[in-house]
């Protein structure tokens, strides 16, 4: 049965008419257009679909629209301001974070969410951080080495 | 043979391919497919085209790139990129020869109405055959622009070297005097002056001149895949579309009975599509479209067949060799007498290996959005053969050629698995059915499921040993996973191999690398056997019997930047906790050896990889960091396939259709890594997307037998053995 639902999604409220336990990724790529997080699995376990609810990173394939309701989302597209990217999205551009580049949106998000915890993390924290989210390009030593750079930006040290 | 999609063999799929390419001119493509003011009227004559093509006179610079008015060449090809990067190397292909900056270039990929037919995206042939096909047609646009420039100029017959392009200028160098390709479009007819051919010896720019190739290149699309702006396949929106789901059999070669389409029917904004035993849903919503498949798969009636078990896999592919299916002579090679050479020997060994199924499982599932309007069908899949999918489209709705146009955008991974076009047929049928276009991504299941499979393999290998501990006699025999690396690279006098093809279990086709993997792994754990046998170490085993100069090369420099030599003698063999061990190989024209170091666990019967040093060699590299990349991603894809991945199969199901019961890498799996680059500007590059992926199995299990003495002959490794060490 379909609810009028509101949603808060990249500093913007939004209003969708959907029902309630349709997966939050689905209302985001499909009602919203926003198609920057991506399907990977289905069930959690690969984490392209993740996003940030109140800053905590979330699969949104897993997700029912209606736990969303009355906090803040954050997706892929909203992350970079005013076209400045983010220093996460700046290092995996730079690093080449990315082959086919389907799984990044997912590990940028997880990423940021995760140097908001840890300003100085330790590469076996970086991995930790980024072992629910799959690359089958396994272009993982690049990614690991985004996740550093990044963290070197924040603390606001030149590389 | 049959062709259809469900024949799917690897080999050869990729040995069938006719020439690498095929010039499409007649059709309406390039008119208007470039915008920005300058059109592309390379179509020109079919005539003239066909003669080039049966002359092999070369076909015609404009088909391949165009320059526009704001001086940006854009260039055409059919390759995809689905991460490999093709864009970024064949950008630097056309940049280096036309002398421009690498951001001056632009990319049209696999878009059947515009790009000439390069061939499918497979088999390690963008950089072997696209690369100088691109970087040909550059060089042959550059002398045409440089006589533009001199005629404008009123330079008649100058002096050779003194028009040139430089950044994107023509440049008199005598005069100073220039004209950026933009200005020199905007003045004349460059198209007219591309509907000329490609000079079959045109002269490409010497690797000690490369300022663009040679030199790492960034992914032109960094920013949009970091920004979420990349559209995917999954991604693409039309007017008016609905989204598909479709009515899967309970399993395979199951037939529909009977359904009742009603029950989905009475959904609001539900389309039902049905065509023999395809039935799906389009609906406004993936969600709706799903619960309709839900409920029609509540009312259908099956009748499935007996399908044989992952238990009986090894028995039933020795069991079931395929009589009909073609045999071609080069896939097999007898040369000597094996079987006296084996009489002669000293010892005697034999010994079976098995490579079990595994599945490509792309970050992105299949794919397509389908449009049909009144000039045909538009499909834009991931597809690693737009021209194939074409082909496969023309079949399912008999439509000519010029009626069917796939796109496909930059996608999420292939390895191989995508050279076919379900997802597009069946998002053009649910688009038919509702007229409106119809997006349709397979779930994981789905692609766990009902996409094709890296081929299982059962392996046999003998040989003989003479008293020196030389080789005596070589017979290998590849059931099912192909042709691939059949052939032995190492010396050997007197040698049977053979590709015996089977009546496969699963749906089967081609995986990075193709049986490549599972034929390097029995040969070179083979080796080791017979090294063992010997009592002669296992590099210098093979140092014994290998002359190929660059595999010497490779697995030379793998040892000694692991310094293996040094390490053998520090380390006792058997003793139950640590081992190193190596491998080397060759296929598609690169050169590959690794060494690795294990730690066993054996209260879990566990193999924990510490270590593995890769040495790599394809010619002259193009682009390093990209390079690196795929070498180290062909590494750790591969620990998945040597330590952990399965598709297990029972009842005509797959039992573990989801990441969270197939295993697939992940940054926890990564082992300390140290690839050595091998670069040969002396040599032709090849492709490195496939190759580096084959070593890595057959090392590890070489290392599992130097610490514990268990001989691991199954891919993925099976460590039952090893617990009670």
């Amino acid at each position: 049965m379909k609810k009028a639902i509101t949603l808060r999604v990249n500093g913007k409220t939004c209003e969708v008419s959907t029902d309630p336990g349709r997966p939050l990724l689905e209302v985001l790529r499909e009602d919203l257009d926003l198609t920057g997080t991506k399907y990977g699995c289905g069930e959690g376990h690969c984490r392209a679909c993740t996003v940030l609810v109140d800053g905590n990173p979330v699969t949104s394939c897993f997700t029912p629209v209606s736990h969303a309701v009355g906090r803040e989302i954050l997706t892929i597209e909203g992350l970079a301001q005013d076209g400045v990217l983010h220093p996460v999205q700046e290092a995996f551009i730079e690093k080449q974070a990315m082959q086919c580049g389907y799984c990044v949106p997912g590990m940028i998000l997880t990423a940021v969410a995760f140097l908001k915890t840890r300003s100085m993390p330790t590469l076996n924290e970086v991995s930790d951080c980024l072992s629910g989210n799959l690359c089958r390009c396994c272009n993982y030593p690049n990614i690991l080495a985004a996740v550093e750079l990044a963290a070197a930006k924040l603390r606001g040290e030149k590389p | 043979m049959k062709r259809t999609p469900e024949s799917l063999e690897p080999d050869r799929f990729e040995l069938r391919e006719a020439r690498p390419y095929r010039f499409a001119w007649t059709r309406r493509g390039f008119l208007g497919s470039v915008g920005a003011g300058f059109v592309v009227a390379v179509a020109l004559d079919p005539e003239r085209s066909e003669a080039a093509e049966k002359d092999d006179l070369g076909p015609l610079i404009g088909a391949r790139l165009h320059v526009g008015e704001d001086g940006i060449v854009t260039v055409f090809s059919s390759k995809v990129e689905v991460g490999q990067g093709s864009r970024a190397q064949l950008g630097q292909a056309a940049a280096e020869e036309l002398r421009l900056p690498l951001d001056r270039v632009r990319l049209v990929l696999a878009d059947t109405d515009r790009v000439p037919d390069d061939g499918g995206t497979f088999g390690s042939r963008t950089t072997g055959y696209t690369v100088p096909d691109v970087r040909k047609a550059a060089a042959a646009a550059r002398e045409v622009l440089t006589d533009l420039a001199a005629r404008e100029w009123g330079i008649v017959d100058p002096r050779a070297g003194r028009i040139v392009a430089r950044d994107g200028d023509i440049v008199d160098l005598e005069t100073g005097r220039k004209s950026s390709l933009g200005e020199l479009a905007r003045a004349h007819d460059v198209e007219a002056a591309f509907a000329s051919r490609v000079p079959t010896d045109v002269e490409l720019t010497g690797v000690n001149d490369w300022r663009v190739l040679g030199r790492t290149a960034l992914k032109p699309t960094s920013r949009d895949i970091a920004t979420g702006a990349h559209r995917y396949p999954s991604d693409i929106v039309r007017p008016g579309m609905l989204r598909g789901a479709v009515l899967r059999p309970p399993s395979f070669g199951a037939r529909l009975l009977t359904v009742d389409e009603g029950a989905a029917r009475g959904i609001e904004g539900v389309v039902v599509a049905r065509d023999g035993d395809f039935v799906g849903c389009a609906a406004p919503t993936a969600y709706e479209a799903r619960l309709a498949v839900e409920a029609l798969s509540k009312t259908a009636k099956w009748a499935e067949s007996r399908h044989p078990s992952t238990k009986d896999l090894f028995r039933h592919l020795k069991t079931n060799v395929d009589a009909t299916a073609e045999a071609r002579p080069e896939w097999n090679r007898e040369k000597g007498s094996f079987d006296q050479a084996l009489a002669r020997g000293a010892k005697k060994l034999q010994a079976s290996y098995e490579i079990s199924y595994i599945q490509h499982a792309p970050m992105e599932p299949r794919a397509a959005m389908a449009e049909w309007s009144e000039s045909g069908l538009t499909v834009w899949t991931g597809t690693q053969r737009p021209h194939g999918v074409r082909d496969e489209l023309m079949k399912a709705f008999e439509l000519p050629e010029d009626r069917v146009r796939v796109i496909v955008p930059d996608t999420g991974g292939g390895f191989g698995g995508k050279h076919t076009g379900e997802a597009g047929v069946e998002a053009a049928k649910l688009a038919r059915a509702a007229r409106r276009p119809v997006s349709l991504r397979w779930t994981r299941e789905e692609e766990f499921t009902w996409a094709y499979f890296r081929p299982a393999a059962v392996i046999e290998a003998k040989a003989g040993l003479d008293a020196s501990g030389s080789i005596s006699g070589w017979d290998f025999t590849c059931y099912n996973a192909g042709a691939a690396a059949l052939q032995s690279p190492y010396d050997l006098a007197d040698v049977r191999e053979r590709y015996v093809p089977v009546k496969a279990p699963l749906r089967q086709g081609s995986y990075r690398a193709l049986a490549a993997t599972a034929n390097t792994f029995a040969r070179e754990s083979f080796m080791e056997e017979l090294a063992s046998a010997a009592e002669i170490d296992p590099l210098e085993f093979r140092l014994a019997h290998l002359n190929e100069p660059r595999l010497r090369d490779v697995l030379v420099k793998a040892a000694e930047r692991f310094r293996y030599r040094d390490r053998i003698q520090d380390l006792p063999s058997r003793n139950g906790k640590r081992g190193i061990g190596l491998a080397c190989g060759t296929e598609k024209g690169s050169y590959v050896a690794a060494c690795v170091a294990v730690k066993i666990d054996p209260t879990r019967g566990k193999v924990v990889v510490e270590e593995i040093v890769e040495a790599y060699e394809c010619g002259k590299i193009q682009n390093p960091g990209n390079l690196r990349a795929q070498v180290e991603g062909g590494i750790i894809m591969g620990l998945g396939g040597a330590l952990k991945e399965e598709i297990r199969f029972e009842n005509g199901r797959v039992t573990n259709p989801r990441f969270s019961m197939y295993q697939v890498p992940r940054t926890r799996d990564l082992v300390p890594m140290d690839v050595v680059l091998v670069d040969r500007p002396d040599l032709p590059s090849v492709g490195s997307g496939e190759t580096p992926i084959i070593a890595v199995a057959p090392a590890i299990a070489a290392a599992v037998f130097y610490a514990t003495g268990v001989r691991i002959r199954t891919m993925p490794i099976r460590s039952d053995g090893l617990r009670s060490i």
